[in-house]
């Protein structure tokens, strides 16, 4: 089954519809509910990061028998140095981002730990891509 | 604790999900950062924070978190109180600052979860 979700950039006051949204749909579906927590805090963070640093992206959720794929894709700017991106505590996040309680360069961190594998390419040209894969 | 008691330690108003004040609390969390919420993983918890925005529900939605206390006197939004309502998470608005509201609850024997 799969489930896909427009990000808007910037717009804080939605951020979290799509995790929402498919964390409905993995209750309804009889997931295991500590299976759940770590889809959607993975994908959430996923979702805040494409508000809070993208021009806007879009999320696509798979759910296949025995694990749940996640692609958010963004269409830019992308990040100059994942390395440095994954290292808990750097940030690039704005003011703004901080106000909503984020921005403590901890998103990436966490979407690997809850993850079963985490794989992100980007560019400038073609923005940030990370697959998350969770088993089931 | 119960939600009630929680809410009558702290001086504090249940402003959402009142039915479910008997709802017991274990253990608690203080913190204004999301991104550091989002890396605890607890039951029967209830959140500490003075930060008043759509993303603290939303945070604790993710984490099946139930329980809020917002301290420093400050309100949530009429968002926050629809989002918490859809998700029967309750809010605690307490006049007390951050710390003096974990040291009440800490007193009443209420955990850290580190």
């Amino acid at each position: 089954m799969r489930f896909e979700y427009d990000i808007e950039a910037g717009n804080f006051s939605k951020a979290g519809d799509a995790s929402s949204a498919f964390k409905k749909v993995l209750k309804q579906l009889n997931v295991d509910p500590q299976v759940i927590k770590r889809i959607v805090i993975a994908l959430y963070e996923g979702e805040v990061n494409i508000v809070a640093h993208s021009y806007g992206g879009k999320i696509v959720c798979d759910i296949e028998p025995k694990k749940v794929s996640i692609v958010l894709k963004d269409t830019g700017p992308g990040i100059p140095n994942i390395e440095q991106a994954m290292q808990e505590g750097f940030s690039t996040a704005t003011p703004a981002v901080r106000e909503m309680g984020f921005g403590a360069g901890m998103g990436l961190c966490n979407m690997n730990r809850n993850a079963n594998a985490m794989n992100i390419t980007s560019s400038a040209e073609d923005g940030t891509r990370v697959e998350l894969i969770i088993n089931l | 604790m119960t939600i009630k008691e929680i809410a009558e330690s702290l001086e504090g108003e249940i402003v959402c999900s009142e039915k479910f004040t008997n709802r017991k609390v274990e253990k608690a969390f203080s913190s204004d950062l999301m991104s550091e919420v989002l890396t605890i993983d607890s039951e029967n918890l209830i959140l500490i924070t003075g930060l008043v925005n759509v993303q603290t529900i939303r945070t604790c939605e993710m984490l099946d978190i139930q329980n809020i206390i917002i301290v420093r006197n400050k309100k949530a939004t009429p968002e926050m109180l629809e989002l918490a309502e859809e998700n029967d998470i309750i809010i605690i608005q307490c006049p007390f600052s951050m710390f003096k509201a974990s040291g009440i609850l800490y007193q009443h024997g209420i955990k850290p979860i580190y």
